[in-house]
């Protein structure tokens, strides 16, 4: 038997073992979600047992180096492991921004003391974290941003406001772009900076969207401080002072990769086509509407290829061609279809789906998340910006 | 299986681009046009490409071919896509390959594969009879006379078929037409009596023929696969037939994309390089993308012609219809970034246009294959 085999049978008997039957349900959706922090309700006993054991075992972050809470596994390990948990549905024991996005800046810029300070609560689910890029005069222009961030001897006094901030109410610490050298060109005053938001000088506002839902929100910061050193050799910077911009790049491309990895939402589900021969019905075998069949059949054609391009793009960066600006043609490609097929789908739906309140419709699930791809094309950069990027680096068209 | 060339396909690619660019570029479909060669090809270049085992790409070693597989045979295509290349590989070497080496019994494939795998034998699959693909239309009668069939019907948009020496014609035996039960196909020689070919002079400059049939004898040994059972036989030939244009438009709409964005990058106006301008800039990276879609769906089309063929009809079908729709879209933004020097005939770009309006609607254009796929869907 292979080391991979072998490595197999280990992680599937150890999940039989220690994942909660209660936990093996496959539910994803975000209420399911467990996110972690200080101030975390576990929805179960089992949640939490979950969150314990796969923590204790380094596999809320597999991937991770294990001085640092992680797994220690390989890409292939990871794989296996990820394909087990799948069979067994097991649902994800822990999800946050710490472990998608503070996490790989971490591992990729930040010194092994900051490592080992940060990284093994983010493992533990201990902390949450949340992202503070956007400002409102800085969007798609975001290396504009102008929170304001002075050196006082032995901390740091920051100034300013943020927006788009995932969560931001219900985390613990913030990862935060912030103006460190007001004279310095636009790309080259700005650092990358960890603040904890326990503290009075910070301030956070929950934004209501179209979809009635607050994923979002507003964060002040009013004099708030951050030490020097969170302790001994642990810089509260990230990467090199005034060089942020180098880490947020590096964390636009990882985000624009995970969205495009989850085929902008299109992966699972049932087919267009599928729900709509139920819901609206067949005549001689065809979807009795024949200009909303056309409609299904060339989206799943695109859906289909777009699949299928996400494929070859993870099988050439295997075979070492690397992704690079492509994630900005899968983050757009992706995004704008994830929007056209919550179109299609709420054709099919009709009046039905509709209903913004009760029991029919779940609370309008549908139409509320149909909003919420509207968002999907201006989050983690719009598509215009992607366009951009595509124009500029692949193509290498002028003065883009 | 990764979504990637193999080295040994990517070796092949090489080779391919470097020959076609040198050998058989534009300029020389342009000159078979403006010459009116009478076989609207070259032969001698034809020559060349069997020698170097491409006219035997799909044929095995044993009948004296290369056996590179549906992979190879795309890789060819998407090339001679770029270059344009007018040749009878297409109807020869992917469609009438893939017929007789599936279909054929051990002595029909002894006397055609080597001969095809040796450029010495031209073919042509000749299925519709109407303006538009459908193989189940097919009115043509094959009628029982002795021990043989009488075939009596016209068939049209056949790809080289007034240069084919044999062609490979699909009839109905039984059933009405409409109906997928009922077909039969049939191996004829060119020159058999009944028998009448009108060369038509397509958009593309390339080939094709309006075939009458009128009371053609065909023996029980010219039938290729079973009587009455040859539409799912067909299918998979037309399959693979989908899948090598999908990899052709993908070859002109990758060469006519790549035109465009130099063009963008050179040509001035308003004292600037009109690549400059967002608003050509976000529509020429909106056609990368989806170029990029188009290369997905045609690589896997013909990695699971190879590895799974009874059942690579909905990919081929992903194939055609994405390929088709994304080359139309590029040749069309193609011409209009040119502006002006775009509408010229001294210009290739209209050349791509035009090639790829006749690949599109040949073997069932987008919404052919995009209804397929519903159907297949359930919807």
């Amino acid at each position: 038997m292979s080391d991979l085999e072998t490595f197999r049978a280990e992680a599937r008997a150890w999940l039989e073992e220690n994942c909660p039957r209660e936990m093996r349900d496959g539910a994803g959706g975000e209420e399911n979600i467990c996110w972690g922090g200080k101030r975390w309700q576990f929805q179960s006993e089992a949640q939490k047992t979950w969150l314990n054991r796969m923590a204790e075992k380094g596999w809320t972050v597999p991937a991770w180096p294990k001085e640092y809470g992680g797994g220690g596994l390989s890409k292939e390990e990871v794989k296996v492991l990820k394909e087990e948990m799948r069979k067994l549905k097991c649902r994800s024991p822990l999800e946050s921004f710490g472990i998608w996005m503070l996490g790989p800046a971490l591992l990729k810029y930040g010194t092994h003391e900051q490592k080992l300070h940060f990284l093994p609560p983010i493992a533990r689910g201990e902390i949450r974290w949340c992202q503070g890029y956007s400002e409102p005069n800085a969007g798609s222009d975001l290396a504009s941003l102008q929170c304001k961030c002075e050196d006082k001897g032995d901390h740091w006094l920051i100034n300013g406001q943020k927006i788009w901030t995932s969560y931001a109410d219900e985390s613990d610490w913030i990862f935060v772009l912030v103006r460190t050298d007001p004279k310095a060109t636009k790309h080259t005053g700005i650092s990358f900076i960890l603040v904890d938001m326990d503290q009075k000088g910070v301030s956070t506002k929950p934004i209501k969207l179209i979809s009635g839902k607050s994923p979002f929100c507003e964060t002040f910061f009013d004099d708030a401080t951050t030490p020097k050193e969170h302790a001994p050799g642990v810089s509260a910077i990230v990467g090199e002072m005034n060089k942020g911009w180098d880490v947020a790049k590096y964390l636009l491309t990882h985000e624009r990769e995970m969205i495009s990895a989850g085929g902008g939402g299109l992966l699972g589900g049932r087919g267009m086509g599928e729900v709509a021969a139920n819901d609206i019905g067949l005549e001689n075998g065809k979807l009795s509407d024949p200009l909303l069949r056309a409609k299904i059949a060339q989206a799943e054609i695109d859906g289909w290829a777009f699949l299928l391009t996400l494929e070859r793009m993870k099988d050439e960066a295997k075979a070492g061609q690397g992704v690079g600006a492509n994630s900005s043609m899968l983050k757009y490609y992706g995004t704008e279809f994830n929007k056209r097929r919550f179109e299609i789908l709420m054709d099919i739906g009709g009046s039905d789906e509709l209903e913004w309140e009760g029991q029919r419709t779940k609370d309008g699930k549908l139409a509320r998340g149909w909003l919420r791809t509207k968002a999907n094309s201006i989050e983690g950069g719009t598509s215009e910006v992607q366009l951009n990027v595509i124009a500029k680096r692949i193509l290498e068209l002028p003065g883009a | 299986m990764p979504l990637v060339l193999t080295e040994e396909q990517e070796m092949l690619r090489e080779s391919a681009h470097g020959f076609l660019e040198q050998k058989a570029p534009v300029s020389a479909l342009r000159k078979l046009r403006d010459t009116n060669d009478p076989d609207g090809f070259d032969r001698g270049l034809w020559k060349e490409m069997a020698e170097m085992g491409w006219a035997g790409i799909l044929i095995d070693e044993e009948h004296g071919g290369a056996d590179f597989g549906f992979v190879g045979a795309g890789v060819l295509a998407e090339e001679m896509g770029r270059t344009l290349t007018a040749s009878p590989f297409l109807s020869t070497s992917i469609l009438a390959a893939t017929a007789l080496k599936k279909l054929g019994s051990d002595p029909q494939k002894q006397a055609t594969l080597p001969k095809i795998a040796a450029g010495e034998a031209l073919y042509a699959l000749a299925v519709d009879e109407t303006r538009k693909h459908g193989p189940a239309k097919t009115a043509m009668k094959a009628e029982k006379h002795g021990n043989g069939f009488k075939l009596s019907g016209d068939k049209t948009f056949v790809a080289d078929g007034h240069v084919a020496d044999k062609i490979i014609v699909a009839a109905r035996s039984a059933g009405a037409p409409g109906e997928q039960d009922g077909l039969t196909l049939f191996l004829i020689d060119a020159k058999s009596k009944g028998i009448e070919i009108e060369r038509t002079q397509m958009v593309d400059s390339r080939n094709a023929a309006r075939i009458k049939f009128d009371g053609v004898e065909a023996t029980g040994d010219d039938v290729l696969g079973e009587v009455d059972g040859g539409y799912m036989a067909l299918e998979g030939v037309l399959n693979a037939g989908r899948a090598g244009l999908a990899a052709e438009m993908s070859g002109s709409a990758q060469q006519a994309f790549g035109m465009t964005v130099n063009y963008l990058k050179e040509r001035k106006q308003f004292g600037t390089e009109i690549g400059s301008f967002q608003a050509l800039q976000h529509r020429a990276a909106h056609l990368y993308s989806e170029i990029e879609l188009a290369k997905s769906a045609v690589l896997k089309a013909l990695q699971d012609l190879d590895a799974h063929y009874g059942m690579a009809g909905p990919i081929c079908s992903l194939a055609k219809a994405k390929a088709g729709e994304v080359a139309k879209l590029a040749s069309q933004e193609a011409v209009q970034m040119h502006g002006g020097i775009g509408m010229t005939d001294e210009y290739d770009i209209g050349f791509y246009m035009k090639r790829i309006r006749v690949a599109q609607e040949m073997f069932g254009d987008a919404a052919f294959h995009a209804d397929r796929l519903a159907q297949m869907r359930g919807y």
